[in-house]
């Protein structure tokens, strides 16, 4: 079951410049799987090595930042739409 | 180059300035190949420090379908330094999310808030003149 997934601008050149693509999963773990494994240039940028999801970037269903569901053992339906963001910080330490 | 609406300068500043004593922060959407800005989207500092920022990541999430809507990207962010130069922390630059953005800092260490514009690519900080227009 498709689910489309935004990306921000910074990642849509490791995917053909797209801004949305459609990539299979019933969840989130298994749609980030599936959209490192269709756009390779995208590994290392959204999991770690270890699968986990980067800290780097803010996943989220539809309004939901995912780390406050079930991360990426949260469900998707076929109505779902997720998010890729950066997660963006700083600071003057 | 960032060229800058003067009312989306003092919107930033204002923001800056209501969240002292700590970090304030937000986003700013725009055209990318051209670097001028189109709106200005203040943020919630996710991290509630005086020496850290962390965009809330709900509203940047609502601040980048907004400016998608509207036909424009995301092109930068902004934070305040409350007591130190506006220049970018080795913190700024470990954490920078795109070379594509420009990185505006706006000093509260004086009296007269300092704003300033970077580029950051693969750590490298090179500062951009800032245009502020009239529209």
């Amino acid at each position: 079951m498709p689910v489309d997934v935004h990306l921000p601008t910074v990642l849509r050149s490791q995917a053909g410049g797209a801004r949305t693509v459609s990539v299979e999963g019933a969840t989130i773990g298994q749609v980030l799987h599936t959209l490192v494994e269709t756009y390779p240039g995208l590994a290392g940028q959204v999991l770690t090595d270890e699968g986990t999801l980067h800290r780097f970037v803010n996943v989220y269903l539809n309004d939901d930042d995912v780390r406050y569901l079930n991360s990426l053992d949260t469900p998707v339906g076929e109505s779902d739409e997720i998010s890729i963001l950066p997660a963006v910080a700083g600071g003057a330490d | 180059m960032l060229t800058l609406p003067r009312d989306l300068l003092d919107r930033m500043i204002a923001h800056c300035l209501a969240g002292y004593p700590d970090e304030a922060c937000g986003l700013l959407g725009g055209d990318p190949a051209t670097g001028e800005a189109t709106s200005l989207h203040p943020t919630r500092n996710a991290a509630a420090s005086a020496k850290l920022y962390t965009v809330d990541p709900r509203d940047h999430l609502r601040a980048d379908r907004a400016v998608e809507a509207s036909g424009y990207s995301i092109i930068g962010v902004f934070h305040s330094h409350t007591h130190t130069d506006p220049y970018p922390s080795p913190t700024d630059v470990d954490q920078a999310p795109d070379p594509e953005w420009h990185y505006v800092i706006v000093s509260l260490r004086d009296t007269a808030p300092m704003t300033r514009s970077y580029r950051i690519r693969n750590g490298r900080i090179d500062e951009e003149p800032i245009t502020v227009t009239d529209r």
